[in-house]
């Protein structure tokens, strides 16, 4: 307890003196990060630009209003697209998600030190990289298209969907597993019937939750090339169609918030 | 019918939970293993099925020795040894139907249990079993929308469906109240009784188990210190087994029987 | 004994979890005919995919022999750039949320707050990154500038959000005690609702500064700074080993990162 004696009188101090001059130094030294980090950004900075960016926020805003409503027609396609490879994707990635988060799980991995840290490595390196950076990738190897938009997705879903599936298998009830075991059950008996019932609605939850997320990436895939309504922006901002912009912005934000309705309502559906 | 020779189980953690347990156990009879906490109850039922696996020692069921089995001969000797459980342990998302059935799985192949196509044989007799234990109007019921002894009931379904020869019950009054413990105990004892099965009952409650068992085992550490009939339980005999000081926590029931006798 | 009677020798089905049989069927044929559609309308050039195989082949092979030197500099001055985003964003983006979070919990703030809170939140959440990037490069011109708003932007909805929630299903009696004492708002704040919050405000902000890294990294694809621009030049130039040590780089931060969140989070609990 840092109680300090002060001219006979005992005087309470949250922080003794020492953890004090920690804390303050500690401190000190966030903010001079941050300082440094500030002065880097704002030397990379060209600040005409910045100053002048209240007019030209004011001139694409004259310019992208209001929107090119009838280029609607001719986004049927994109967002097809789009809710195709968010769909394929998050189906293709809970397929190979299973049996990594199976190998990955503490209590059914068939291999703590040689498997595991395999089914470990390639959850935290799918789900490091971002999905248009394996898009970039998947388009330098197979080709632009949607193809790579759904592989992207798949890959770049993988680690996200086992991590949390894995960690889902790790916090069942063994006496059920154990249960199941005494009856004379084989190995796969012993899945199917004690640990599968167990993480189905973790499971659900995931795939929801993923697909929800997915929809919201797929949109912005085409931007690099991918397919879907990303490659609509990305044509008509190069040639600086403002009207059209803002509307396939619209309908991304429209896509995004029915995602998120859906994928809570199904949610709320399973729990 | 079971003969445990010299079963010893020491932990990882350098604990020894069983000291050269030996232990024989006739057809049909229900034996009771009283203990305290970390006696080694569970550990000793587990040993039997190798859901624990025994340090050394034989166990053997009827002829075949278990400790030595490969995995696929002890799951079909697992088939004749049904075990209940404290927490009754049901796959709590599947129906009751299901987890009754789930004591078949041992006999059925994995694509035909997958499919939940079970032979009708099976089915017929799952349904016989749920009657007797009241429970059949239950059936499509999730089993986590059952109350703890119904829950019970169709643990018990689920080891009987096994058609074991042999029934190992854990703790299983420990999570219900005074009278469904009663009703479940005697339900389990008439059931053996019908069938001649034999059965290895823990049980904390001692005054319980001298009500419905017919031998009674006492585990201190690890060890046998007592073997006989429920009678010959005096207060002297569980102050061996149970300790000086656990005494009246443990066993109250009988603490009150002895104060009377003084 | 009669129920028995009627059900002994009839074979047993599992309850199915869409009860009418109608729905299950529809949804069943829905879900098949939508995946046939999905599956059509996918034009795959298989010779591409098939010649593309040897590149995919190049570029595994390329991990094993990454190339960090012959592009050095680039990679270096974009990581620094990743790094000094996610740094600069995390502190300001954490800076702005605390008190949009305070607004957000409907236990604390009043409605007209509350629904404002909530508003920007929803903005921000709304809307990728990644779009909100190309807007304020647009505006705020190339450079890191661009991509420190929008990594601040993005972590202000997380973060409130999460921080609201957290604030929201806090214990009200240990809150209630301090306002009990006759302590002002801000005084309420700092000793009956920020102790309670504090493990997971830390938490999160790690989670978020670990998002907030791995999102800079394709800022740059877009202009907004950071290594992405040096990534998508090397899969331009099919200079896979360059790439192959920028990705390598990049997991190796974001499991560094991973450790220390994990290691601080045990601590602050």
């Amino acid at each position: 307890m840092p109680v300090q004696d002060l001219k006979g009188r005992p005087v309470w101090q949250r922080r003794s003196g020492s953890e004090s001059l920690a804390h303050w130094v500690m401190w000190l030294i966030g903010v001079a990060i941050f300082a440094y980090c500030w002065q880097q950004i704002s030397a990379a900075t060209t600040w005409f630009f910045v100053w002048d960016a209240p007019r030209i926020a004011d001139d694409i805003w004259s310019r992208a209003t209001p929107p090119r409503w009838e280029y609607i027609t001719q986004l049927g396609k994109p967002i097809w697209d789009t809710i195709n490879i968010a769909t394929l994707g998050t189906i293709i990635a809970l397929i190979l998600a299973v049996p990594v988060a199976f190998l990955a799980a503490r209590n059914t991995t068939p291999s703590r030190f040689i498997i595991r840290p395999v089914a470990l490595l390639i959850i935290v390196s799918t789900r490091s990289i971002n999905s248009l950076i394996w898009a970039l990738l998947l388009i330098a190897i197979i080709g632009p298209g949607v193809f790579a938009g759904v592989i992207a997705i798949a890959i770049r879903s993988i680690g996200f969907c086992a991590k949390l599936l894995y960690e889902a298998i790790e916090e069942i009830n063994e006496t059920q597993v154990e249960a199941i075991t005494a009856t004379g059950a084989s190995r796969w008996q012993v899945m199917a019937y004690g640990i599968v019932p167990q993480i189905l609605p973790a499971f659900a939850g995931i795939a929801v939750f993923r697909w929800d997320i997915n929809i919201r990436e797929s949109t912005v895939l085409g931007l690099v090339g991918a397919g879907g309504i990303g490659l609509q922006l990305s044509s008509s901002l190069n040639v600086l169609a403002w009207p059209q912009v803002s509307l396939i912005l619209l309908v991304i934000l429209a896509a995004v918030v029915i995602s998120e309705w859906v994928s809570a309502k199904v949610r709320g559906a399973i729990i | 019918m079971l003969r445990l020779e010299k079963l010893v189980k020491t932990y990882k953690t350098g604990d020894q939970a069983l000291k050269a347990v030996d232990l024989d156990v006739p057809e049909g009879q229900v034996l009771a293993l009283i203990g305290p906490s970390g006696a080694g109850k569970s550990t000793l039922i587990r040993c039997i099925n190798r859901l624990v696996e025994p340090t050394s020692g034989k166990v053997y069921l009827g002829d075949v020795e278990l400790t030595g089995l490969s995995s696929g001969a002890l799951r079909r000797e697992r088939r004749r040894m049904g075990m209940i459980f404290q927490e009754y342990a049901l796959v709590e998302r599947l129906t009751v139907m299901e987890n009754v059935l789930s004591g078949r799985l041992g006999y059925v192949g994995f694509w035909r249990s997958f499919l939940r196509r079970f032979p009708q044989s099976d089915v017929d007799e799952a349904f016989r079993l749920l009657d007797r234990v009241g429970l059949v109007h239950m059936a499509d019921k999730r089993a986590d929308e059952l109350s703890g002894g119904q829950r019970q009931r169709v643990g018990i379904c689920r080891a009987l469906i096994q058609n074991p020869a042999l029934l190992l019950v854990d703790e299983p009054t420990a999570s219900l109240d005074p009278k469904t413990s009663r009703q479940i105990m005697r339900l389990i004892c008439e059931l053996c009784k019908e069938r001649g099965l034999a059965a290895i009952i823990n049980i904390h409650d001692v005054a319980l188990a001298q009500m419905f068992v017919q031998r009674v085992i006492g585990l201190r550490l690890g060890a046998v210190e007592f073997d006989g009939l429920p009678e010959e339980l005096t207060p002297d005999v569980l102050t061996t087994i149970y300790g000086e000081e656990d005494w009246e926590a443990t066993i109250e029931k009988v603490d009150d029987e002895s104060e009377a006798a003084e | 004994m009669s129920e028995l009677q009627t059900l002994v020798g009839k074979p047993w089905k599992k309850p199915p979890f869409v009860q009418r049989t109608w729905l299950r069927w529809a949804l069943l044929i829905g879900f098949v005919v939508y995946l046939l559609a999905a599956f059509m309308t996918i034009e795959v050039n298989w010779a591409r995919v098939y010649e593309g195989l040897e590149r995919g082949k190049q570029f595994v092979l390329a991990f094993t022999s990454p190339d960090f030197t012959s592009r050095s500099g680039d990679i270096w001055e974009g990581m620094i750039e990743s790094i000094i985003m996610t740094v600069a964003s995390s502190v300001v983006g954490i800076a702005i949320s605390i008190p949009i979070a305070l607004g957000a919990a409907r236990n604390i703030a009043p409605l007209p707050v509350y629904l404002i809170c909530r508003s920007i939140i929803a903005v921000s959440r709304a809307l990728q990154e990644i779009i909100v990037a190309i807007l304020l490069v647009a505006i705020f011109g190339f450079g890191p500038l661009a991509g420190f708003l929008t990594l601040s932007f993005a972590t202000i909805g997380f973060l409130s959000k999460l921080l609201a929630e957290d604030i929201e299903s806090m214990d009200r009696v240990q809150a209630e005690a301090i306002r009990a004492s006759g302590a002002k708002w801000t005084q309420w704040i700092n000793y009956g609702v920020q102790p309670q919050v504090m493990p997971r405000l830390i938490g999160l902000s790690i989670y978020r500064l670990d998002i907030n890294f791995r999102e800079s990294a394709i800022l740059g694809l877009v202009g907004a700074g950071g290594i992405g621009a040096t990534l998508n030049t090397a899969f331009d130039r099919y200079e896979y080993d360059t790439a192959a040590a920028i990705l390598l780089m990049i997991i190796l931060i974001v499991m560094a990162l991973e450790y220390l969140s994990g290691i601080i989070r045990e601590r602050v609990q």
